[in-house]
C-alpha cells in the first residue's frame, strides 16, 4: 500500500503550481494513492535488464539549419496576452517591493 | 439523400460534372449542424463566415482534384488542432478566451493547401484527458446512435460529427485510443497511423511520445485519401519520420489472400463483453473466407499497458500543461497577490478536475525520490509491449482484435471513478505505446441497445498501407458502414 499522505499532495501541488484547499488534498490523496496502488501492478515484471523506451522509432539526431525566417511579429505575439505595456508581457511582481 | 452522404470520391465526381457547387456542399453542412447539433453538441466553435467564402472563391476557380486533393471538401477539425485565426481552445477554460491563433499547425497547412474547408472546431474530453467527452469544460456530446449515451473520447466531437453526417469528415487526435475508440463508439472509420507519420506541430501537445492525429470518416477509401495528404515529415516537428507517404488508396485492392492475421488472446479476455467478441469473430470469418489465415497468439504483456500508460502520459502532460501559466494567452486569475500566486490561481481556475489529476500525478512520478520507481519503471514495461509487437511482427502482417471491450456507456455512469473509465482502453493503449498504425471500422450492433462494435486492425510500423487494405476489404464485403442513426433515439 503505497499511500499518498495530504502533505506529499500539498508539496506535488506546490511544484505542479495548483493551489488545493484541504478538501482536495484529501480527495487527491485518496485518488493518487488509488492509481498508483493500481501500477504496482508493473513491479510484478523483473525489468531489471530491460532499457526503457525513449523513442519508438530508431531516429537520432534530427537537425535542421538553423536560419531566422518570417514568423510571429513582436506585436502579433502580444496580441493574445492578459496583460502587457510597453511591448512586453506584464506580470505581477516577483520580488518583494 | 444528402451530399453530406457522397464519398470524397463522388463529390468530386459531382464538382466535375457541375452537378453541385462548393458552396451548396458547405451550405448543407451548416445546414445539418443547425438541425442537429442541439441533440449531439459536437461543435465548439463554427467557421461559417470563412468557410463559405472560400466556398465561393473555389467555385469561381473551378476544381483541380490532381492539384488540389480536397478541392472543397468539408472537414470538422478537433479543437487540440491550431487553427489560424479561429478560437482553438482543447475544450478547457484556460483557453476559452483564445479566439485569435498565430498559426496554422502542419496538418492544416496541408489541409488547405489541398484546398478542404475548415467547417468549425469540434468537441473533446479537455486536453484530451478522457474517455467520453464528459471531460469538456465547453459541453457534453452525445452519441448520434442514442443520445443518452456517450460519444467516447477524447476526439468525441469528431466521431459524433461524423456519425450524424454533420460533415463526412474530421479530424481528431490519438494518445491511448482517442481517435479509434470513439469510431468505434459511433461507428464510424477512425486510423491512428504510426508515431512520427503526421507532424504534431500545432497539435497542443497531451504526451509528446504517444501523441498522433488521425482522420475519422465513413469509409475507408475517404480515410485513406486523407492521410495521403497530412502524413510526412516536417521540419517543425523532428520526431516527424523522413519515410516516404505512399498512395494509400492504391492499398484498397480488395485482396487479402494469404494474408496472416494474429488474433491475441489477451484481446478476448475477461471484461471484454461477449457480443464484441461475437463480431469480432464474425469479421475474422469474413476475412478468412476471402483468403486470409489467422492464428490465436499472445501479447503476454497487454495487461500492464493501462498501467505504464497512466504513468508515461501523465509524466509527460505535467511537463507540456506547465506553459499554461497566464502570462502570454489563455485566462489569467484575477485579483492576485504575485507572480507565483498568479501562476497557481491561473491554473487552478483554468484546469478542469480530470486535467488536475493527470498533472498531480506526473508531478508526483517525476518527482525526486519516485522517478525511477514509477516514469522509468513504466518506459522499461513500454519496451516489454513493444516487443510483443515485433516479435509478432516477424510472422504475421496485421493484429485484429476489438477496439473497445464494450459498445458506448452511458452518460454520467463512469465519470466519477478514474479506475473504470481508464479501463475502456486496455486494447488501444498497446498501440500507442508501440507506436504502430491501428484503425477502427464498423463491424455490427450490440442486440441490447443497438449501439455499434468496432473492430480493431494493427499494423507494422508505417505499414497503413495493410491496415487500410484489410479494413477496406472487411467494409467491402459487408454493409455495417452503410448504416446510419436515426438522430434523437435508438435506431
Amino acid at each position: 500500500m503505497s499511500k499518498i499522505s495530504k502533505d506529499q499532495v500539498k508539496h506535488v501541488a506546490n511544484l505542479a503550481r495548483l493551489s488545493i484547499t484541504e478538501q482536495e488534498a484529501e480527495k487527491y490523496s485518496e485518488q493518487l494513492s488509488a492509481i498508483i496502488d493500481f501500477s504496482e501492478l508493473l513491479n510484478e515484471l523483473d525489468t531489471s535488464n530491460v532499457e526503457p523506451t525513449t523513442h519508438v522509432l530508431e531516429m537520432k539526431n534530427i537537425v535542421r539549419k538553423d536560419e531566422p525566417k518570417e514568423w510571429i511579429s513582436k506585436e502579433d505575439a502580444l496580441k493574445n496576452a492578459p496583460d502587457q505595456k510597453d511591448g512586453q508581457f506584464r506580470v505581477p511582481s516577483i520580488l518583494d517591493s | 439523400m444528402s451530399v453530406l452522404d457522397l464519398s470524397i470520391k463522388e463529390l468530386q465526381e459531382k464538382l466535375n460534372n457541375k452537378d453541385i457547387t462548393v458552396t451548396e456542399i458547405v451550405q448543407a453542412a451548416y445546414d445539418r449542424i443547425k438541425e442537429t447539433d442541439d441533440d449531439i453538441q459536437a461543435f465548439v466553435t463554427l467557421n461559417e463566415e470563412e468557410a463559405l467564402s472560400q466556398a465561393k472563391a473555389l467555385d469561381e476557380k473551378g476544381i483541380d482534384e490532381n492539384q488540389f486533393p480536397l478541392f472543397g471538401m468539408p472537414i470538422g477539425i478537433k479543437d487540440n488542432i491550431v487553427t489560424k485565426g479561429l478560437r482553438t481552445t482543447c475544450s478547457s477554460q484556460i483557453l476559452s478566451n483564445l479566439d485569435d491563433p498565430l498559426y496554422d499547425a502542419t496538418v492544416m497547412q496541408k489541409l488547405n493547401s489541398a484546398k478542404a474547408l475548415n467547417i468549425g472546431k469540434l468537441n473533446m474530453d479537455e486536453f484530451a484527458m478522457g474517455s467520453s467527452t464528459e471531460n469538456s469544460s465547453m459541453k457534453v456530446t452525445r452519441n448520434p446512435w442514442n443520445t443518452d449515451f456517450v460519444p467516447g473520447g477524447s476526439s468525441g466531437g469528431s466521431a459524433a460529427a461524423v456519425a450524424a453526417g454533420q460533415v463526412p469528415f474530421a479530424l481528431g487526435s490519438d494518445t491511448g485510443g482517442s481517435v479509434r475508440q470513439p469510431a468505434s463508439y459511433c461507428g464510424v472509420v477512425g486510423m491512428k497511423p504510426t508515431y512520427g507519420r503526421i507532424s504534431r506541430f500545432g497539435l497542443v501537445a497531451f504526451a509528446s511520445s504517444l501523441d498522433q492525429i488521425g482522420p475519422l470518416t465513413r469509409t475507408v477509401e475517404d480515410n485513406a485519401r486523407i492521410l495521403e495528404v497530412i502524413a510526412g515529415q516536417d521540419e517543425m516537428d523532428s520526431t516527424s519520420a523522413n519515410v516516404d507517404v505512399p498512395k494509400y488508396r492504391d492499398a484498397l485492392t480488395g485482396d487479402v489472400k494469404g494474408l496472416k492475421i494474429a488474433v491475441p488472446k489477451e484481446y478476448f479476455g475477461e471484461g471484454v463483453d461477449e457480443e464484441v467478441q461475437t463480431s469480432v469473430r464474425q469479421a475474422l470469418k469474413v476475412l478468412e473466407e476471402q483468403g486470409a489465415e489467422w492464428d490465436e497468439v499472445s501479447l503476454p504483456h497487454s495487461k500492464y499497458a493501462v498501467a505504464a500508460y497512466y504513468m508515461i502520459a501523465s509524466s509527460e502532460a505535467s511537463a507540456n500543461l506547465a506553459r499554461f501559466d497566464g502570462v502570454r494567452y489563455g485566462k489569467r486569475a484575477e485579483n492576485t497577490e504575485d507572480m507565483m500566486d498568479m501562476f497557481k490561481k491561473s491554473r487552478s481556475e483554468g484546469f478542469g478536475e480530470e486535467v488536475k489529476r493527470r498533472i498531480m500525478l506526473g508531478t508526483f512520478a517525476l518527482s525526486s525520490g519516485y522517478y525511477d520507481a514509477y516514469y522509468k519503471k513504466a518506459q522499461q514495461v513500454r519496451t516489454l509491449i513493444k516487443q510483443d509487437f515485433d516479435q509478432i511482427f516477424e510472422e504475421y502482417d496485421v493484429v485484429l482484435g476489438p477496439t473497445a471491450p464494450t459498445t458506448a456507456f452511458k452518460i454520467g455512469d463512469q465519470i466519477d471513478d478514474p479506475l473504470t473509465m481508464y479501463a475502456n482502453d486496455i486494447m488501444t493503449i498497446p498501440v500507442n505505446l508501440a507506436g504502430v498504425p491501428g484503425i477502427s471500422v464498423p463491424c455490427g450492433f450490440h442486440s441490447e441497445n443497438n449501439l455499434p462494435i468496432g473492430l480493431q486492425i494493427i499494423g507494422k510500423h508505417f505499414d497503413e498501407s495493410t491496415v487500410y487494405r484489410v479494413a477496406h476489404a472487411y467494409e467491402q464485403a459487408t454493409d455495417h458502414h452503410k448504416q446510419k442513426p436515426q438522430l434523437g433515439g435508438a435506431k
